[in-house]
């Protein structure tokens, strides 16, 4: 039971796998760890629970990864989904530690997939977790309390005693009763700020109502605010947010990995007013995927529909929503509140552009329409064959890109150039310190393993100065 | 199988199952589940009967309660399990005791006993039932050999029918229907499949207790499914001795039945004691708490089936042992009268699911840990 006379040496903001990392590698420091974790235990863990895979760095197949995956690839990848927008200091030293991360993850008895038979085919860049990020969490915990780290559910850290860089002491609601908490290093581990839609609403207006939270409810970014507030120098872009388009009758929040739908490269995708507003064949799903989240919120009331017909029905993933499922456009329409005209001209409009093609999931086709506003490039096949499906989409929030500013040694930045003296970062805190923009899949694990065993380690040191 | 509840429940969850499918990796039911977007009632029953209960992907999902979307899938599987039990046992009539089988285990093993008991007497004087009775023969001094021949080959005899029974009704239900069941690869995996325990932890183990990883389950488990198989091999070497060789019963302590007979009793308790255990003591929230009566139940017939027939080793020389013989007999007796209904059914089951996910992967294809 947490000691809160007592002064730690290492207290951990948050429960997620940046936390988990960051209390371990303390531990085995030697330091005495306490983490405080808003969520109660039964969901802990914060959007690690929904992750599956690590992205590591390889230079020869491993029991898990295939063939290599080089620091060079690894880094143009990263360019690629980020246009640049990292700090490339950062960024290499996350990479190169990857090809580290995966034998000290093992040790804290995290078991990996061997192979990955299912739909994604990523089994040569990522490390997929056996059982998924829930399970790779109950083996940190685990290992955690087993060294002796001290972790408390139910409470929530309110604010920082930061005082010219220095952490005091800080508050906590502990169960619901007030506290102050004694630490010689802090960790601040405690995640973005998609949860609050409070927040979201001051770049996306009152649209963010409608978007639904993909991951924890616990991620407010109050911690985030409270540094920020502070003189905490920031990192990333606070108007942007990775989101993609999921089924809009996911929960508000926690819907994680089911609620997501792979149809629109098959479909056509219309707004309210039965209207099309993108290229739907673009590119491949998971190029393309994070960019309908963004789409769909810039329409009218943040709602589209993906709409198909039998021959595409099993093209994609099931998704754990049913279809809905008429005999006929029109009475397709009526059933999601379109109208029933406007969807059937959309449909007719688009059929007859569609280009005769070769049909062909595995690359991009020739299936393309002609004279059409906006086009489908690819995959493009008439909508005719009864029955008719449409999934409705909402814009689903994964995470938000604002972070705190850190340095090679995870240590906080101050608004005037120096370093926090004891306040270090690890996780989604500070990602956006590496992954400026856009999303590549895995790499969010990756830097908070990286910058969670970092975090830990110096913070110990520090205490143990 | 018909549409209930339970199978509803199992349904919805191998929705969300699917369009999550974190938990590939796992066990057989996920690759198995993989294969299909549409679960009919008969899928349903294989997914729920190729489930070995391990609870990995219980602690590993991020649905489990208290989330919305509730899933347990080890909770949901054995309330679908014991329904497809009652399904396809046969005769049908007798299926329902099946439910509320704890009690029934209780009344049907208390009435053999007695039966037991009481045929002794009448068919035997009290005083040799008291007395002390050594070398070959000795047993029959207490019971009559035919007597007991009969019984326990008829009670035997119609087990086994009624299993192959149920056997059959599944197959036709949730089976591989046009698969040829006895190719031979196959087989062999599905039979490699259930004398290892594959699916039941592999080199990590399971969640026995919690979501911390044991082998500790599987082992008890091997414990008691081995050891009851060596007391029916004694049991069988014992019959070729009487009817082959014409040498009696008891045998001596070295001797191959009472060999076996002892080296599988003693792995029959500490197989049911420790599966016991891990049922009290384990996280009861991924669990049917319906099925504890039953499960319990059939764990303390076979128990005490064993111990009665270690007691009966250690007293055979004493009068006590007309007594602990009866009470031995009884246990059989009632051991092989609920066969078909009772948790032993769950072994024909598990194996007919283990063919058929033979039978549709590909012998030899392996998606264990």
């Amino acid at each position: 039971m947490a000691d809160f006379s007592k002064t730690y040496d290492v207290l951990v903001i948050g429960g997620g796998n940046a936390a988990l990392c960051a209390a371990i590698s303390a531990r085995k420091q030697g330091a005495s760890v306490l983490v405080l974790e808003h969520a109660p235990r039964a969901f802990r863990g914060g959007n690690s629970r929904h992750t599956r895979n690590l992205r590591a760095m390889h230079t020869a197949p491993t029991s898990v990864l295939t063939e290599s995956y080089g620091e060079d690839e690894y880094w143009e990848d990263l360019v690629r989904v980020t246009g640049g927008n990292t700090d490339e200091t950062l960024a290499r030293m996350t990479i190169r530690a990857t090809a580290q991360v995966l034998p000290w993850m093992e040790a804290c008895g995290v078991r990996f997939q061997p192979s990955l038979s299912g739909t994604l085919s990523l089994s040569r860049t990522n490390a997929f977790f056996l059982g998924g990020g829930k399970a790779l969490l109950n083996a940190y915990y685990t290992t955690a309390e087993r060294l002796g780290v001290e972790v408390l559910y139910d409470t929530e850290v309110v604010s920082l005693d930061l005082d010219d860089g220095l952490v005091r002491s800080v508050s906590v609601t502990s169960r619901g009763f007030p506290a102050t908490v004694r630490a010689k290093a802090v960790v601040a581990s405690s995640g973005g700020f998609q949860a609050n839609i409070g927040w979201l609403k001051r770049y996306w207006g009152d649209a963010a109502d409608n978007f639904i939270i993909r991951g924890t409810p616990y991620a407010k970014g109050r911690i985030l605010e409270n540094l920020l507030a502070q003189g905490v120098q920031q990192a990333g872009d606070p108007t942007q947010c990775h989101a993609v388009a999921i089924d809009a009758r996911a929960p508000a929040f926690d819907g994680g990995i089911v609620t997501r739908l792979d149809c629109v490269p098959f479909s056509i995708v219309v707004n309210r007013d039965a209207q099309r507003f993108y290229d739907e064949g673009e590119d491949f799903w998971p190029k393309r995927y994070a960019i309908w989240g963004r789409l769909v919120a810039q329409q009218p009331g943040q709602i589209a529909y993906s709409i198909i017909d039998s021959k595409a029905a099993h093209l994609f993933m099931p998704s754990v929503f049913p279809p809905v499922t008429a005999d006929s456009i029109a009475e397709l329409a009526a059933k999601l509140g379109l109208d029933p005209a406007a969807l059937e001209r959309t449909v007719t409009d688009y059929n007859a552009a569609v280009q005769t093609g070769t049909f062909d999931t595995t690359r991009l086709d020739d299936c393309r329409t002609e004279g059409l506003t906006p086009p489908k490039t690819h995959w493009a096949r008439t909508v005719d064959t009864a029955p008719f499906t449409a999934y409705p989409l909402r814009p689903g929030i994964t995470f938000t890109y604002l972070g705190v500013k850190i340095d090679t040694q995870a240590r906080v930045q101050m608004q005037d150039g120096r370093p926090a003296k004891n306040l270090f970062a690890a996780g989604e805190i500070m990602a956006g310190n590496i992954l400026g923009r856009g999303y590549l899949a895995g790499f969010g694990m990756a830097i908070g393993t990286v910058f969670g065993r970092i975090a830990g380690k110096e913070a110990a040191s520090y205490a143990h100065h | 199988m018909r549409t209930t509840e339970a199978l509803e429940d199992a349904r919805r969850a191998m929705e969300i199952c699917n369009a999550c499918r974190y938990c590939e990796g796992f066990c057989a039911v996920f690759p198995a589940m993989e294969q299909r977007r549409d679960f009919t009632n008969g899928d349903l029953s294989y997914l729920a009967n190729l489930c070995h209960n391990c609870r990995g992907c219980y602690h590993a999902c991020q649905y489990a309660p208290p989330h919305e979307f509730g899933i347990n899938l080890p909770r949901s599987f054995a309330e679908l399990r014991a329904e497809t039990y009652e399904e396809y046992a046969w005769p049908q009539p007798v299926a329902k005791l099946l439910r509320r089988n704890g009690l029934v285990v209780s009344v049907v093993t208390a009435l053999a006993l007695a039966g037991v008991l009481l045929a002794a007497m009448l068919l035997r004087s009290p005083g040799l039932l008291y007395g002390v009775h050594t070398g070959p023969g000795a047993f029959y001094a207490v019971i009559p050999h035919d007597a007991m021949a009969v019984l326990g080959s008829v009670t035997f005899l119609y087990a086994l029918l009624a299993l192959a029974m149920g056997f059959a009704n599944f197959w036709r239900d949730a089976g591989a229907r046009d698969a040829d069941p006895l190719r031979r690869r196959p087989l062999a995996q599905a039979l490699s499949d259930i004398l290892t325990l594959r699916h039941l932890g592999g080199e990590h183990g399971c969640n026995d207790r919690d979501e911390t990883f044991s082998t500790v389950r599987r082992r008890f488990h091997h414990a008691l499914f081995y050891g009851f198989f060596a007391c029916f091999a004694s049991t069988g070497v014992a019959t070729l001795y009487h009817f082959l060789f014409g040498w009696e019963a008891p045998y001596g302590v070295f001797s191959l039945p009472v060999l076996l007979g002892t080296a599988g009793g003693l792995g029959m308790v500490v197989g049911t004691l420790g599966m016991l255990w891990l049922k009290l003591a384990g996280d009861q929230a991924p669990t049917a708490r319906t099925l504890l009566g039953t499960d319990v139940a059939f764990l303390v017939l076979l128990c005490m089936t064993a111990l009665t027939g270690l007691l009966l080793l250690a007293v055979r020389a004493t009068g006590a042992m007309g007594m602990a013989l009866a009470v031995h007999l009884g246990f059989v007796l009632s051991l092989f009268l609920l066969m078909p209904y009772s948790k032993f059914v769950h072994g024909v089951y598990r194996s007919a699911a283990l063919l058929r996910y033979a039978l549709e992967n590909g012998a030899g294809r392996d998606s264990g840990h």
